[in-house]
């Protein structure tokens, strides 16, 4: 792509067939997107916040990330931003979920 | 839709394991296959927000169920509404978003155009840069509209996406792509299907198609 | 580039347009295929506030907002599919150079 062209600025570039399979949503994913929509409407940050985010991603995590998972990363980032944890907080807090190890649903509290 | 719940404290999972979506399909096994980083973060983010009270667990269990409540049925009931009300419909090609709002849905913020496909002009919706969509009419996207090959196709070879989705519209057509790049959403008010006199808007809503709001697709022919 | 001051609708219906070739990084919603593409006006949409400004949470300007209908022609020239077929889409003020002599 020329210089300037970002790379989630997609129309007319050259691309295989649509891909008609799909997919019911995760509770997790739909918990990421209730987190979008509840935090976004709170103000906490903006929708155009969330896809700046997600565009500084970069191009391949497009190809390497489902959709929700740069949802949430774009979500915890504005988070940081929007000044309500930490970076070191929010480090330390996926610590203690990660430790609950297992499955998502054995790592929710309980 | 027990799957859904938070029932209290901090979000906790239910110990309802039905399994199965609102549409009666499988989740992905998500639920019971190891944690992933993106999934740790989810927990992460949501527990510190209910921590900091930014949000309660009530409200996220609130906000899935009015996301699960929304589905291309409720587009349905407004399209079949315009084929059968000629005043609806007008109210309708001039503001979609107060006419859906007469009918009762909460689209909440939605600021909505609907585009009418006649003999003459096909409508079909993208959004190049995202993936915007009418969610809050129709439900959360199809895979494919979130695609590469969706979003990067659609504005240059129209014609040829469509012909994918098995629709093959005559060189007489008019195509009119609809890019969603900025803050409103669209929706396709596809052309009466032959063959549906006399029917009543309940019946004629059975025959719109998720696609057909799109514009990848076109109504069922009643029968069909 | 200064903050655009003008939050009135200017243009009327079916006035000529060129989309801006600018090349700026940033979180943009005036796509990249559309840039130097003329076309003319469908609809004004109202002012809203200026994307550029809400993605860098900085209080965000409103700047009229514009449906605009470009030919396949015009946005893809010899690639055109059907070269008569049409794309809409929606384009903020200072994205856009009116053509038409005021």
């Amino acid at each position: 792509m020329e210089p300037g062209h970002a790379w989630h600025d997609m129309g007319g570039e050259a691309a295989g067939a649509v891909d008609l399979s799909t997919h019911d949503y995760a509770l997790w994913e739909k918990r990421v997107d209730a987190l979008m929509v509840l935090l976004s409407g709170k103000g906490h940050f903006t929708v155009d916040g969330l896809r700046r985010a997600i565009e500084d991603l970069g191009p391949e995590a497009f190809e390497t990330m489902t959709y929700y998972e740069r949802w949430i990363a774009s979500v915890s980032r504005n988070m940081v931003e929007a000044g309500a944890w930490s970076t070191a907080e929010l480090a330390a807090k996926m610590e203690e979920v990660a430790r609950r190890g297992g499955t998502y649903g054995g790592a929710n509290r309980v | 839709m027990p799957h859904d719940h938070d029932h209290s404290h901090d979000g906790a999972v239910p110990h309802d394991h039905t399994g199965m979506s609102p549409s009666g399909h499988p989740y992905r096994p998500d639920q019971d296959t190891a944690l992933s980083y993106w999934q740790v973060m989810e927990i992460a983010v949501r527990e510190l927000a209910v921590e900091r009270g930014l949000i309660t667990p009530a409200e996220i269990a609130a906000q899935i169920e009015t996301m699960d409540a929304r589905s291309p049925a409720n587009g349905a009931a407004v399209v079949a509404r315009a084929w059968t009300d000629p005043a609806f419909k007008a109210r309708l090609l001039a503001d979609a978003s107060e006419a859906s709002r007469e009918m009762g849905f909460d689209i909440g913020p939605l600021r909505l155009i609907a585009v009418e496909n006649t003999d003459e002009v096909h409508n079909v919706i993208v959004c190049t840069l995202c993936s915007c969509y009418p969610r809050n009419l129709l439900g959360l996207p199809p895979d494919w509209y979130k695609s590469r090959a969706y979003r990067s196709r659609t504005v240059k070879e129209p014609r040829r996406v469509l012909a994918e989705f098995g629709l093959t519209l005559p060189e007489s057509t008019t195509v009119r792509v609809h890019d969603s790049t900025a803050d409103m959403r669209y929706i396709v008010l596809p052309a009466r299907p032959e063959g549906t006199e006399g029917m009543t808007a309940e019946a004629l809503a059975e025959l719109v198609t998720r696609d057909s709001m799109i514009g990848t697709g076109l109504p069922r022919s009643p029968g069909a | 580039m200064a903050a655009p001051t003008v939050s009135e609708p200017q243009l009327p219906v079916r006035a000529r347009v060129r989309v801006r070739s600018w090349a700026a990084p940033g979180h943009i919603r005036t796509p990249w295929y559309l840039r130097g593409r003329e076309g003319r006006i469908e609809r004004a949409l109202g002012a809203f506030p200026n994307p550029e400004q809400l993605a860098l949470r900085q209080p965000a300007d409103p700047v009229p907002l514009y449906r605009v209908r470009f030919t396949m022609a015009e946005v893809w020239g010899k690639a055109a599919e059907t070269p008569t077929d049409t794309l809409d889409a929606e384009i903020f003020a200072h994205w856009l150079e009116p053509l038409d002599a005021a």
